[in-house]
């Protein structure tokens, strides 16, 4: 069964119970120990590899040797032959068998090595991929205990501290009108702010004698005998 | 990361967060250390953040299954389905009967980049609540 449908089966059968372990402890453990002999198995082929890896340079160090060998004693051969020196000749053909010979078993060793190595390659891509796809599905396993004793642990704050978590709308509302309130505030101060500047400004102009004037009895007494006439 | 250096971290912004939001934070001890996160003028919608080995989780309850009118609980799944993308940062779930909007983080997320989620969740659950009242008891 793939994790996603063990914790989506685990969270429909147990999430009712608070504080009761969605994930399977186990299943943890198992995931654990199954990392870990992933892991080990990827530091065996590595260190295998290392190993083809050096007998095949090594192998393919002979080779070349060998084939460089046959190409020297097969000029021997020939100069041999242009002396008419026919049993030198003999020999050096013998010793260009012998080589030939051993060529093909190095060779064949080094195909068998190159072989070995593109396997163990494969073999540890192969062991990496299983140990990040481990180690996502641990990831998963543990976020959803995690979550899950979270969630207890906020429930059993809001419990505690006998406050509850509101409906929705009403935390909306409740948001918007704080929210409101805030403007309303903001656009208080504002008008408060104008309104101060307007009062400086008709003190400065009263001071200036310019505009509305406050009543002095000198001009209530002026009033009256202009009403005399 | 742990919750601990976030709340330091948030405590110490005061009033100079980028956000333009004022974060209070109060650690809830259990098996599980979970940081309440409170923005001032929204303490009806707490976001909870939760570090785990390889991420950090800041989760926002949005609202009960109790509170959805019977008949709507499809076309609002479906109505959250379609709003998952292309809200910012954040992806819907549901934890028991409880729906809610979360933002998952790295762990080797900076404390700007915790700042950044926490602002963008927190305005991103208020605007899913006002998208989706009409569905809403």
């Amino acid at each position: 069964m793939s994790i996603f449908k063990k914790i989506m089966t685990a969270i429909r059968g147990g999430a009712t119970e608070i504080g009761e372990s969605i994930v399977d402890s186990n299943a943890t453990r198992i995931f654990e120990q199954e990392i870990r002999d992933a892991e080990h198995h990827l530091t065996k082929a590595k260190r295998d590899l290392t190993g083809v890896m050096a007998e095949q340079m090594s192998a393919s160090r002979d080779v070349d040797r060998l084939k460089r060998d046959v190409a020297e004693h097969e000029g021997y051969a020939v100069q041999a032959l242009e002396k008419g020196d026919e049993s030198l000749a003999l020999a050096v053909a013998e010793k260009i068998a012998n080589l030939e010979s051993e060529l093909t078993t190095q060779q064949q060793a080094l195909d068998s090595f190159s072989g070995n190595a593109t396997r163990l390659k494969e073999l540890v891509k192969k062991s990496e991929r299983q140990v990040a796809e481990f180690k996502r599905q641990l990831s998963m396993v543990k976020t959803t205990e995690s979550v899950q004793k979270a969630t207890s642990a906020i429930t059993d704050n809001f419990s505690s501290s006998n406050s509850k978590l509101l409906n929705a709308k009403d935390s909306l509302e409740r948001i918007k009108a704080k929210q409101q309130k805030f403007d309303d505030r903001m656009k208080a101060a504002e008008v408060l702010e104008s309104e101060d500047s307007d009062n400086s400004l008709a003190a400065q102009l009263k001071e200036a004698g310019i505009g509305a004037t406050s009543t002095s009895a000198n001009s209530v007494l002026e009033r009256l005998k202009a009403k005399q006439k | 990361m742990n919750i601990h250096k976030i709340a330091d971290h948030l405590n110490t912004l005061a009033d100079d967060s980028e956000t333009g939001m004022n974060f209070d934070c109060q650690p809830i001890s259990g098996e599980v250390d979970v940081l309440q996160i409170t923005v001032i003028g929204r303490e009806e919608l707490p976001i909870f953040v939760s570090v785990t080995d390889d991420q950090i989780l800041c989760i926002t309850y949005l609202w009960g299954i109790d509170e959805v009118k019977p008949e709507c609980i499809n076309t609002m799944h479906e109505s959250m389905l379609e709003m998952n993308i292309p809200m910012p940062l954040s992806s819907f779930a549901k934890i028991g009967d409880k729906y809610v909007t979360f933002g998952a983080l790295s762990i080797s997320s900076t404390f700007s980049d915790i700042e950044h989620e926490l602002g963008v969740l927190s305005n991103n659950a208020i605007e899913v609540i006002d998208d989706m009242s009409e569905y809403l008891i």
